[in-house]
């Protein structure tokens, strides 16, 4: 069934279509109108969830990992500050291996307050031990939150997914929705390996001494390495069923490329078109565009950059007092790589402000005209 | 000029930060009519007042009058205001906050805040819902009223602020509503002359969420039924509980002295000192 939805009814379609059992969430800017279409899909007895509405993010999350610990399938959604305030049960969630799916809409955090696209919020819950899938389209939210609860119930991690504020979130895309039944299929009811359960008695989360601690973290680490392959695994198995697939990764006209450019979520589908120009000029440039932050997939990105002059990479985000994190990320996969691209790290479009595709045509004459940057971080797009 | 304009001129950013982002009929703008007669009438100068608000439409307010304002983040506006209150004791440090702000992701500053009974003024815009996130249900939304996340009816029971404030500490506690602007002015007046932690519940309307989803009418059918349903303290005190149910009872609901944190906190200083020069 094909119906035009925004990013943020698609996130509740892929919910309803994955049967979440229990739900809970604070509003938020611009989370919001999720929470509101699960509510109405619960309301009309469509989706047969308990849905709560708590008092903070803090607690939305802490209620969704009760729910979860005792076997139920769980979601929520938040934002920004929300997913901020939320901190330190993402980590318990992550510690207690709870296969909760989470979206997250990138928004900035304050201060200054704004409510507009920018990938820090969710890039900061880094080491929280979540798997991260970043979103072009409202057809790969959908699909994605589907593919997640897959995922997250294999490997026994949370997993968040992310889109950007308004460029999706409240942005209507003709979306292809799958039906029930195959969903179903794809997706069978969540069966826990370890729950709480009066039946079979355990224990939770008690006090560990050093003897044990690291054991525990190293589970979770192996797990994320685990999720690599089972996050391949799943998108290969959705592409056979539903005829779509997306990858950790994807390249777009990367043959023989020598500059690749970098991107992820929303500024992807405007670089594709501003790529194919310049290809079509007869310039040998590519796209890289990458869906998984967390677990990083360092194979493919070195696969996919190897042989490369020039690798550009656009970030909606930035870590104070270091730069864009993707670039980051980037650099430190390549790093002890013998031949290696020279790496570019560009920051733009944050707190909403378009990327524009002058902006990327910027970017990418840039790293054309440079051998190397003038600078570690190269801020595009700034006021006058 | 018109002494209202001239008051307008005098408070607020006028030429910087309108239009505002309030609907046309919104009852905020009344409370911030309110808040700045009451402060212009005690004679406070400007840089004598400090504004922190936290987040929905009550956290705009600071945004537009130009005292010393801070626009701080959901639910916190007490505990930053206590910080300043405690850095800065010559400062009257005034709270805006929303009933979502203050009830729900904030509730627990606001008993702790009451509770040790810090020197401030807090006014809480109570218009039982979440207004600015799209009308969701909010922990004042009464039992079997309609929200965007409850569109049948909300299965919850609302926190009454105003008695809350009381039973956690409040050493003044009044409660008005839009449609009787001129007590709400008094209840503030009286509220910001008070020393310790002091509350204004200001019952006002969301026509265009709770109203509107509740088939409430107009702003001004709203403000008819707070006219119509509000009952001062006074006549209350001679109903019968049967009588008062469903009222809102506005006036000075509370005003009695108790220790104020920062007297307690000069005091303790004192008797630390004391013991250091005794050598102990």
């Amino acid at each position: 069934m094909r119906k035009v939805l925004t990013g943020n009814q698609a996130v509740a379609y892929g919910v309803f279509l994955s049967r979440a059992e229990v739900i809970s969430a604070y509003p938020i800017t611009p989370q919001t109108t999720i929470m509101e279409n699960l509510a109405e899909l619960w309301a009309d007895g469509v989706l047969e969830a308990k849905f709560l509405r708590v008092e903070s993010e803090h607690s939305a999350m802490a209620s969704i990992i009760g729910a979860s610990m005792v076997g139920a399938r769980t979601f929520t959604a938040t934002s920004s500050q929300g997913l901020a305030l939320m901190h330190e049960m993402l980590h318990w969630a992550a510690g207690a291996r709870l296969p909760i799916v989470m979206v997250n809409v990138n928004r900035a955090l304050g201060a200054p307050w704004n409510i507009w696209s920018d990938q820090t919020d969710s890039l900061s819950q880094r080491d929280t031990g979540w798997i991260q899938l970043y979103c072009e389209n409202n057809q790969e939210v959908l699909d994605t939150i589907i593919q997640a609860y897959m995922i997250a119930e294999t490997v026994s991690i949370p997993v968040m997914v992310v889109l950007d504020a308004f460029f999706l979130s409240h942005t209507s895309e003709v979306v292809e929705i799958p039906e029930g039944g195959e969903v179903e299929k794809f997706l069978p009811p969540y069966r826990p390996r370890y729950r709480l359960d009066v039946n079979d008695p355990h224990s939770f989360n008690l006090m560990v001494s050093p003897d044990y601690y690291q054991e525990f973290r190293y589970k979770i680490q192996m797990a994320m390495e685990e999720a690599k392959v089972v996050a391949e695994e799943v998108d290969g198995r959705f592409a056979k069923v539903f005829s779509r697939g997306y990858g950790l990764v994807e390249d777009y006209l990367c043959d023989e490329a020598e500059l690749i450019l970098v991107t992820t979520g929303t500024v992807t589908s405007t670089s594709r078109q501003v790529i194919s120009q310049l290809r079509q000029k007869g310039q040998r440039v590519g796209l890289l565009k990458i869906k998984m932050f967390r677990p990083f997939p360092v194979q493919e990105v070195r696969a996919h950059l190897k042989g490369v002059q020039k690798v550009a990479v656009i970030d909606r985000n930035i870590s104070f007092g270091c730069g864009g994190i993707f670039a980051q990320e980037i650099k430190a996969a390549l790093c002890d790589q013998g031949e290696r691209p020279q790496v570019f790290s560009f920051v733009t479009g944050l707190g909403g402000r378009d990327i524009t595709p002058s902006v990327i045509s910027e970017v990418i004459e840039y790293t054309r005209r440079n051998d190397r940057p003038e600078k570690e971080v190269i801020w595009v797009g700034m006021r006058g | 000029m018109r002494e209202i304009t001239k008051l307008i001129h005098k408070y607020l950013r006028h030429d910087k930060k309108f239009p505002h982002v309030w609907c046309p009929g919104c009852g905020n703008g009344i409370i911030l009519g309110a808040l700045i007669r009451a402060i212009d009438r005690l004679g406070f100068t400007k840089d004598e007042i400090v504004l922190v608000s936290g987040i929905g439409c009550s956290g705009r307010l600071p945004v537009y009058v130009d005292f010393n304002t801070l626009h701080t983040t959901h639910g916190r506006a007490l505990a930053f205001a206590t910080g300043i209150k405690l850095a800065k004791p010559e400062l009257t440090v005034i709270v805006i906050m929303g009933d979502g702000d203050a009830m729900a992701i904030g509730g627990n500053h606001f008993i702790h805040a009451a509770r040790r009974n810090v020197d401030l003024t807090a006014i809480i815009f109570n218009n039982s819902i979440y207004g600015m996130t799209g009308g969701q249900y909010s922990p004042t939304t009464p039992y079997g009223m309609r929200a965007s996340t409850a569109p049948y009816m909300n299965i919850e029971h609302d926190f009454k602020i105003s008695e809350l404030a009381v039973t956690a500490g409040a050493v003044f506690v009044g409660r008005g509503t839009v449609y009787h602007a001129r007590l709400l002015d008094s209840l503030i007046e009286k509220a910001l002359l008070k020393k310790g932690f002091g509350i204004v519940e200001v019952i006002t309307h969301c026509h265009v969420q709770y109203g509107r989803q509740n088939k409430l009418g107009s702003a001004v059918d709203m403000m008819k039924w707070q006219r119509d349903n509000a009952i001062s303290v006074e006549k209350a005190e001679k109903l019968s509980p049967e009588e008062k149910r469903g009222k809102i009872i506005i006036g000075v609901l509370v005003d009695r002295e108790l220790p104020v944190y920062q007297d307690e906190y000069e005091r303790i200083k004192e008797r630390a000192k004391v013991s250091t020069v005794r050598g102990r």
